[in-house]
Formats: C-alpha cells, sequence, structure tokens
C-alpha cells in the first residue's frame, strides 16, 4: 500500500515537473557554509525560460557563491539545484556545462597564452567526435569535423564582433573585447542559461552602453535565460526585468527595477541605516 | 683548442642535451597542470628500458614493434601512476603530493632492484646505431648520428601536438586556468592522464636512446638523468615546453663542455649541473622563458 503511494506521488511529482517546464532554473533552499562561515543562507530563485533578473548586493554579500553553487564549483551545504527538471546538485562542473549552464567571471579569465578562436575552440572540445590518433594522422573524418568546428568558431566570433581578431592572442585584446570574447566562449558551450558575473566591471560608459545591448542581442539571438550579477546600477535597472537583492547571504528583497529602487531594506543594506551613519 | 674539436663536442653536447629535452619535457608538462614535481618521472625513464630490453633482447621481437610497444607500455606506466598515487590527492595540499611523488619514485627504484635486479643488464643495440659512417674524413658511429635526428622529430611531433591539436589546446587551457577550462565542458581527469602519458612516452624514447648510447642499464639509471631533466626544466622556466628543450640543451652542452675542455674538472661534472640548478633556483627560479609567478586574487 505504502509502496504504492509513493510511486503515485513520485509519478505527480514528475507530472508536477513537466509542466512547470517554462521554468529553467530552480534553486530551493541552498545554503553554503565555510567552516563557520555562512556565505549563502536558505537562498531559493526560480527563473522562466527568457527572462533576465539580476542579482544584486553589497560586496560579500554571497552572489559569486550562489553562481559557483549553481554551475557545481560549489556543493552546496543543504538544498538542491533544480534545472529543466533535473536535480544537478553535486554534479561536476564539466557535465553541469554540458547541460547547459555557461557562466562568466568577475575578473575576466581567459586563456590568454591561447588565441581568440582556440579559447572558443576549447570548449568544443568535448564534442570531438575523432579519436586523438585520428587527429596525429590527420584523418579525412578528422579534417572535416575540425574544419567545420573552425567554421562555427569563428561564425560565433563574428555574432560578437571579433571575427578580424580571431588569430590574435587573448591577452593582447583590449579589456571591453576581452570581456566580450568571454561571454562569446561561454555562448561556444551551447548554454539554455547564461551567469554573467560583473560584465560591466571596469568598463566606461561607453563600453557599457555597448554591453547591454550586446546582452539584450545574445538573449533573443540564442534565447537564453540569463542571470547577472552587477554593481553598475545602470545596468541592472537599463535590463532586468526582475530583481534579486542579497545581504550577507540573506534574501532582502525581490521586485521589479522601480520596486526595488525604493525598497527602504535595499537603501539601507547599500547605504547603512541613517541613524547609524549620522550618529 | 681547434674549432673541429669545438664543433663535436657540441654536436654530442646536443645529443645528450636532446635526450634531456625529452625527460624535461614531461617534468614540465606535469608542473604546467598540476604544479607538482613528478619525482618517479625519471623512474618511468628506466622502466622503459627494462620494457625495451625484455620485449627485444629476451622475447627477440623486431625492434620497431619492440621500442613501439615499450614506448606503450611507459605511458601506460604514466598514467597509472597518476590514477593510482597522484588523482586521489588531487585536493589535497601540494606538498603530500610532492611526498607521495617522492615516495613512487623511492618505491620503483628498490622494487625494480627486487623484480628486475640489482647487477646491470646490456643493453642490445640495432645495427643501424653500431655502424660507423665516415664523413668528410671523420668517421662517427650511428648512435651519434641517429640520436640527434631522432629526437628532433620526436620534439617536432610533440610541438606540432601540443600547438596544433585540439588535446593539445586542452591541455594548454587547463595549464592556463583548471577551473575555467572544467567550466568548458572539458574532462579534466582525461586531459591530465594524456598529459602523464605523453610525457612518459617521451621519457621512454629517451630513455631507450640513452641505452644506445650508454649499453648498458640498471634500476637506478634514472636517478642522475631525472635529476638533470628537473634541472633542465627550471633552467628554461619550469612549466614552459620550449623552456624544457632549451634547458635540456644548454645541460648537455655544458656537461659535455666540462668533460672535453676543463678535463681536470670532468669528475665534478655532476655537480656543475647542480651548482647551475641551485644558482638559477636562488637568482633565477623562473629560468628563461617562464612566467613570473602572479599572486592570484
Amino acid at each position: 500500500m505504502d509502496k504504492d503511494r509513493n510511486r503515485v506521488a513520485r509519478s505527480i511529482d514528475t507530472a508536477v515537473l513537466r509542466d512547470s517546464q517554462d521554468e529553467i532554473l530552480k534553486i530551493e533552499h541552498v545554503t553554503m557554509k565555510f567552516g563557520g562561515l555562512i556565505a549563502v543562507n536558505d537562498f531559493s530563485l526560480s527563473m522562466k525560460r527568457g527572462e533576465l533578473v539580476g542579482l544584486i548586493g553589497p560586496n560579500g554579500a554571497g552572489k559569486t557563491t550562489v553562481f559557483n553553487v549553481i554551475t557545481g564549483q560549489y556543493t552546496p551545504s543543504d538544498g538542491r539545484v533544480l534545472f529543466d527538471g533535473d536535480d544537478i546538485t553535486g554534479l561536476p562542473p564539466d557535465i553541469i556545462v554540458t547541460r547547459g549552464i555557461a557562466r562568466t567571471f568577475q575578473n575576466v579569465r581567459l586563456f590568454n597564452g591561447l588565441t581568440v578562436l582556440d579559447n572558443v575552440l576549447v570548449s568544443y572540445h568535448s564534442r570531438i567526435r575523432s579519436s586523438f590518433l585520428e587527429a596525429v594522422f590527420r584523418t579525412k573524418r578528422h579534417l572535416e569535423e575540425e574544419k567545420a568546428m573552425r567554421q562555427n568558431g569563428i561564425d560565433l566570433l563574428r555574432q560578437v564582433g571579433l571575427e578580424h581578431l580571431a588569430n590574435e592572442e587573448a591577452g593582447n585584446l583590449p579589456y571591453g573585447q576581452q570581456r566580450r570574447l568571454e561571454i562569446a566562449r561561454a555562448l561556444a558551450t551551447s548554454p539554455k542559461l547564461l551567469l554573467l558575473d560583473e560584465p560591466a566591471a571596469g568598463m566606461n560608459p561607453e563600453e557599457t552602453r555597448q554591453l547591454m545591448k550586446f546582452i539584450q542581442d545574445i538573449r533573443d539571438k540564442y534565447a537564453l535565460t540569463i542571470l547577472l550579477i552587477e554593481h553598475d546600477m545602470h545596468v541592472v535597472m537599463g535590463i532586468c526585468e526582475r530583481i534579486r537583492v542579497l545581504d550577507y547571504g540573506i534574501s532582502i528583497a525581490e521586485g521589479s527595477p522601480v520596486e526595488i529602487q525604493h525598497n527602504q531594506r535595499v537603501i539601507q543594506a547599500y547605504l547603512g541605516e541613517e541613524e547609524r551613519a549620522y550618529a | 683548442m681547434d674549432l673541429s674539436t669545438f664543433i663535436q663536442q657540441l654536436l654530442n653536447g646536443i645529443s645528450l642535451g636532446g635526450l634531456y629535452a625529452l625527460i624535461a619535457i614531461g617534468y614540465t608538462m606535469v608542473y604546467g597542470i598540476l604544479r607538482l614535481i613528478n619525482f618517479a618521472h625519471g623512474d618511468v625513464f628506466m622502466l622503459a628500458t627494462y620494457f625495451a630490453y625484455y620485449l627485444v633482447g629476451i622475447y627477440m621481437l623486431p625492434w620497431w614493434l619492440g621500442i613501439t610497444l615499450a614506448v606503450l607500455l611507459a605511458a601506460l606506466v604514466g598514467m597509472s601512476i597518476d590514477r593510482v598515487a597522484y588523482r586521489p590527492l588531487r585536493n589535497a595540499p601540494r606538498i603530500s603530493a610532492l611526498i607521495t611523488a617522492v615516495g613512487v619514485s623511492f618505491l620503483l627504484e628498490n622494487g625494480g632492484i627486487v623484480v628486475l635486479g640489482a647487477r646491470p643488464k646490456g643493453f642490445p643495440r640495432p645495427e643501424i646505431m653500431g655502424k660507423v659512417y665516415t664523413l668528410a674524413g671523420a668517421s662517427i658511429i650511428g648512435v651519434s648520428v641517429w640520436v640527434p635526428v631522432l629526437t628532433l622529430l620526436i620534439l617536432a611531433a610533440l610541438l606540432f601536438i601540443v600547438y596544433r591539436t585540439k588535446i593539445g589546446a586542452a591541455m594548454r587551457a587547463v595549464s592556463t586556468d583548471m577551473e575555467t577550462t572544467r567550466l568548458m565542458g572539458v574532462d579534466i581527469d582525461r586531459v591530465i592522464s594524456f598529459t602523464f602519458a605523453l610525457g612518459s612516452a617521451l621519457a621512454a624514447a629517451g630513455g631507450i636512446m640513452w641505452a644506445f648510447k650508454f649499453p648498458q642499464i640498471n634500476p637506478l639509471m634514472g636517478i642522475l638523468p631525472g635529476w638533470k631533466a628537473f634541472t633542465a626544466a627550471v633552467v628554461g622556466g619550469i612549466g614552459n615546453i620550449i623552456g624544457a628543450m632549451l634547458g635540456g640543451l644548454v645541460i648537455g652542452i655544458v656537461e659535455i663542455m666540462i668533460v672535453a675542455f676543463l678535463p681536470w674538472l670532468s669528475g665534478y661534472k655532476d655537480a656543475f649541473v647542480f651548482i647551475i640548478l641551485i644558482a638559477f633556483l636562488l637568482f633565477k627560479p623562473t629560468g628563461f622563458l617562464g612566467e613570473p609567478l602572479k599572486e592570484k586574487v
């Protein structure tokens, strides 16, 4: 009896998951502790397909930790992460990326010694069919596969406007283009969900303006869902549809840009409480 | 010192240095990726010569087949060492892996004495290596001709793999930033396994050619060439493959030149190599081509 009931319950559970397919990411009660430090406390978030959500908060609020949990770089102390209806908690990062989650970093982390094109091609590595021996002996299959990949890579670079720099070493690019390349490299893994960690950091106003347009473009072009960490409020308020605010690892607010701008707790978290500040 | 003697010694130096380079590359590639000095590397060099000795000398396989199998077996040994000894310690402090490497090295050396016997064995030599060529009045033995030629071919093949294939790009990506490479969907453990296999295969090729040059093998023969190749890797800038080649040549040439032109110091030729090591570690620890250490934020 009990067994049957369990089975029924489970099948209903699955049905619910299937029904809510437009929900691509669901983070449930995630807590991340490092020794005695609680970096993220009971964090939950769900994102619909195609949404562009901002994650903001003062320095050390735990935003990047949330990213590291989603990508599998950290295994959360508690809670779970569902992606496309599957539980991905605790899977290794190289598996999670193949499910369709890619990210960029707060401080650009490109493969500096590799060319712009090779940076993008690294992510095709796991998808290559032909063996190493075929590569050494330059078999037809390998050469064709390699050609197709290079073409894919070049196409992608064209989409992001870096095609003319394909053979340049990544480390030699100006900062704004390095940021752009990092996003292109993430796109090369064909993600459904893209995590951007402070993409506008260190950019001048003109670069920032271009970046905002770029993010909106790639979202439409690649049908992406985007979660964005950003300190530049101009960017966050300009492109995010929904904003979540973290402070000391705890979610303190969520809402539209306008709601967040007028939320008293958020203002306090960023500016400190007035009485205390003037005391 | 006349010119022709100098050139002759220079060629000897390049020939010996090429062999150091082949071993040094294994140290440097593993260090580039794992920040680990694989002290057991010199012992893989030794094992490869025993594989070739048994396959060709005892089981009478033809040379080409015996050498190929010996190189493949050595690659397998290298991968197994990583799998068994280093992979479980991937997240442990670096010093633990380093001490383990010393342990694996001792294990292979003393295990070798027990299993293979401490008495040196005479290594067979293919006909072509013993053939004497006459060139412009000077006679040269086959080893001195073919070892540098083969070394160059192998080094060229290595550069091709590292700079022109996908797995090579993955290796370079892993050595720049392992975590980010994982986030690109690359299976790091496979890349590391491949690195060990490739490094060990090069050491094996070096070891077999070493045995052509000095046709006597024993279970401790990997120690000194191993240390010198390690010195070569440091001199060239550890982590840098071109640097390892360069460092190998420098060490080989210095060693030969000391014996040739300062014969009263020839007893100290090994000491000179280690003086170079100490000097580099003191004054230029990043070697010729190594990148300065960056503090990670």
